[in-house]
């Protein structure tokens, strides 16, 4: 009969050699390109279908921002195509058309006017004080915080989540840190977006009060915007940022006084636009005014003389 | 009453000597605390989340121990041959099934009261506000709608062969009113005949469960339900618990004991 030192001894021995084996075998796998071992947990677990539950969690978030009023598969969910909550961060191209009050349209029948007493029964946001209509509450809006954080977690590419987040921190939290954190954390995983880079403009503009840095920022978005072909929805978005990132620009030329260089970024802006019109008024004014200084200025050989 | 009551007493007894109240209770209390121990945005404030699912656990707790419970109850009683011997005494059978009944229905009022307990504590300990009249509103309608459950449990334990079974078919018949029950009178319209007839007749025949979960109104901090509505709703309840109850001790009667 073995002695129970041995059974100890051959215990040990296994437990070593599996150790190095992992120690050895680890590394190795790691730098293999179908490898899950890159320390996702979501993508460990769920593989490509985490873009599902992203979605939804990013869709429970809009549901939050109405106070649970919202339209399930059964609905008329027309007025909801687009996230309120993204809509008014006025960075998104809204799809939403038909009325968001009356997504479920008149009862049909008694026992389903009865039900409407038990559940949320009136559209209202976050952010302008919820179901108690008090806009002193309007801070309430952080309720959709872990909602969007988890949908990030489950989709980093989703450009919408860190954007949104981003300007709900600052705007209504008054957490500009927290919300510069998240777009830098956007850009690392988004390199280049246009999307993120106007947000981050947007924070540098109106809450740190740079200028010159937001308008840098909004130059490189400029730049790495690129137009899409695609459904009519997708190139309208598309070309909905781009509209925001010229416009931006072209105003913060003209506050600069350089008209000229405004009146360019105003006709990029409307080369993109769905309502040229509103744009041509101010591209109009600005000429006006640049021909009124060139007039009014004397002219090059005088000046010399 | 006597006797229907010395029944439930024994029923109550039962449950808090099985652990799967304890268990759910505890599981749903470290979940909750897990969840509340996130850190998003360093914002302590941050609640609904933690509500939502904290009244999610509470009602799917809720529901296991109400049909669990109350299914396990006569066929137990038949398979460890105590039935006969109960019924010799001066207990006739709608006493028993009646007893049955409210020994689960209590059961799971008490252990509501623990649940709902921790979730006012924990929802007060972050939002600093204490909305007891709502609180008051979504537990008795939460324990209405456990009735309809423990009555439809009951009967479907004097229909059914096994306990195993009649759980199964019960969940399945809740979870389907809970999901798609509000919404089959729209489906019914798109639907061609005879289906929609049918459809239809379910829709108005079925117990309306989801009524009673106002989750989204405690979570949201909506205002309180008009009390005539909430009033309505009990008594919705109380028609089709005596309903289920009848269909049991029907069946009950006609039941050979062994």
């Amino acid at each position: 009969m073995k002695s129970s030192r041995t059974y100890l001894l051959l215990v040990v021995a296994f437990l070593v050699l599996s150790f190095g084996l992992a120690a050895d075998l680890q590394p190795q796998f790691r730098e293999l390109r179908w490898s899950r071992a890159d320390g996702d947990v979501f993508a460990v677990l769920l593989g490509d279908s985490r873009k599902l539950f992203a979605n939804e969690f990013y869709t429970k978030a809009d549901a939050y921002y109405h106070s649970g009023f919202y339209p399930t598969i059964f609905d008329n969910n027309t007025a909801f195509k687009t996230a309120h909550m993204a809509e008014d961060t006025g960075a998104v191209h809204s799809n939403n058309h038909g009325e968001e009050e009356s997504f479920m349209g008149p009862p049909i029948d008694w026992l389903e006017k009865f039900g409407r007493n038990f559940f949320p029964d009136r559209h209202t946001h976050l952010d302008e004080g919820g179901p108690a209509d008090d806009l002193s509450g309007s801070d309430n809006v952080r309720e959709i915080l872990p909602w969007l954080k988890l949908s990030t977690d489950l989709d980093p590419q989703n450009v919408q989540n860190y954007t949104v987040t981003a300007y709900w921190l600052r705007q209504r939290m008054h957490k500009t840190d927290e919300a510069y954190q998240v777009l830098l954390e956007g850009l690392h995983a988004n390199p280049g977006s246009c999307d993120i880079l106007f947000e981050l403009g947007r924070l540098y503009a109106e809450s740190y009060h740079d200028t010159n840095r937001a308008e840098n920022v909004w130059a490189a978005a400029a730049r790495n915007w690129k137009p899409i072909k695609g459904d009519d929805d997708t190139a309208a978005a598309n070309n909905f940022i781009y509209e925001k990132i010229a416009t931006q620009l072209g105003e913060a030329e003209r506050t600069a006084d350089h008209r000229q260089s405004a009146i360019d970024w105003f006709e990029k802006a409307q080369s993109v636009s769905r309502t040229p019109a509103a744009l041509q008024a101010q591209i109009d004014d600005l000429k006006r005014k640049l021909a009124g200084a060139a007039e009014s200025a004397p002219p090059p050989g005088l000046k010399s003389q | 009453m006597k006797n229907i009551i010395a029944v439930a007493g024994v029923v109550i007894k039962e449950l808090y000597r099985r652990k799967d109240f304890y268990v759910l209770f505890i599981v749903t209390i470290l979940i909750c605390l897990v969840m509340a121990s996130v850190n998003i945005f360093h914002d302590d404030k941050i609640v609904r989340y933690l509500k939502e699912l904290c009244l999610l656990l509470v009602w799917i707790s809720s529901l296991v121990i109400a049909v669990t419970t109350t299914a396990r109850q006569i066929p137990a009683e038949r398979e460890n041959r105590t039935l006969l011997p109960l019924l010799a005494k001066p207990l006739t059978r709608t006493q028993l099934v009646l007893g049955k009944f409210l020994g689960c229905w209590v059961a799971c009022g008490l252990t509501l009261l623990c649940f709902y307990l921790f979730f006012g504590l924990l929802a007060g300990t972050r939002e600093h506000m204490w909305p007891v009249l709502n609180y008051f509103q979504a537990i008795m309608l939460h324990w209405f709608m456990l009735g309809i459950v423990v009555a439809l449990t009951l009967l479907g334990s004097l229909v059914f062969a096994a306990p195993s079974s009649n759980s199964t078919i019960c969940f399945v018949i809740i979870g389907g009113i809970l999901l798609v029950g509000r919404h089959l009178d729209h489906v019914a319209l798109t639907l061609p005949e005879p289906t929609r007839a049918i459809s239809q007749a379910i829709y108005f025949a079925i117990p309306h469960l989801e009524f009673f979960d106002t989750r989204d109104l405690i979570v949201h901090n909506w205002p309180l339900i008009h009390w005539e509505f909430w009033g309505l709703a009990i008594v919705y309840a109380l028609a089709y618990i005596g309903a289920f109850l009848t269909g049991a001790c029907l069946v009950f009667r006609r039941k050979a004991v062994n």
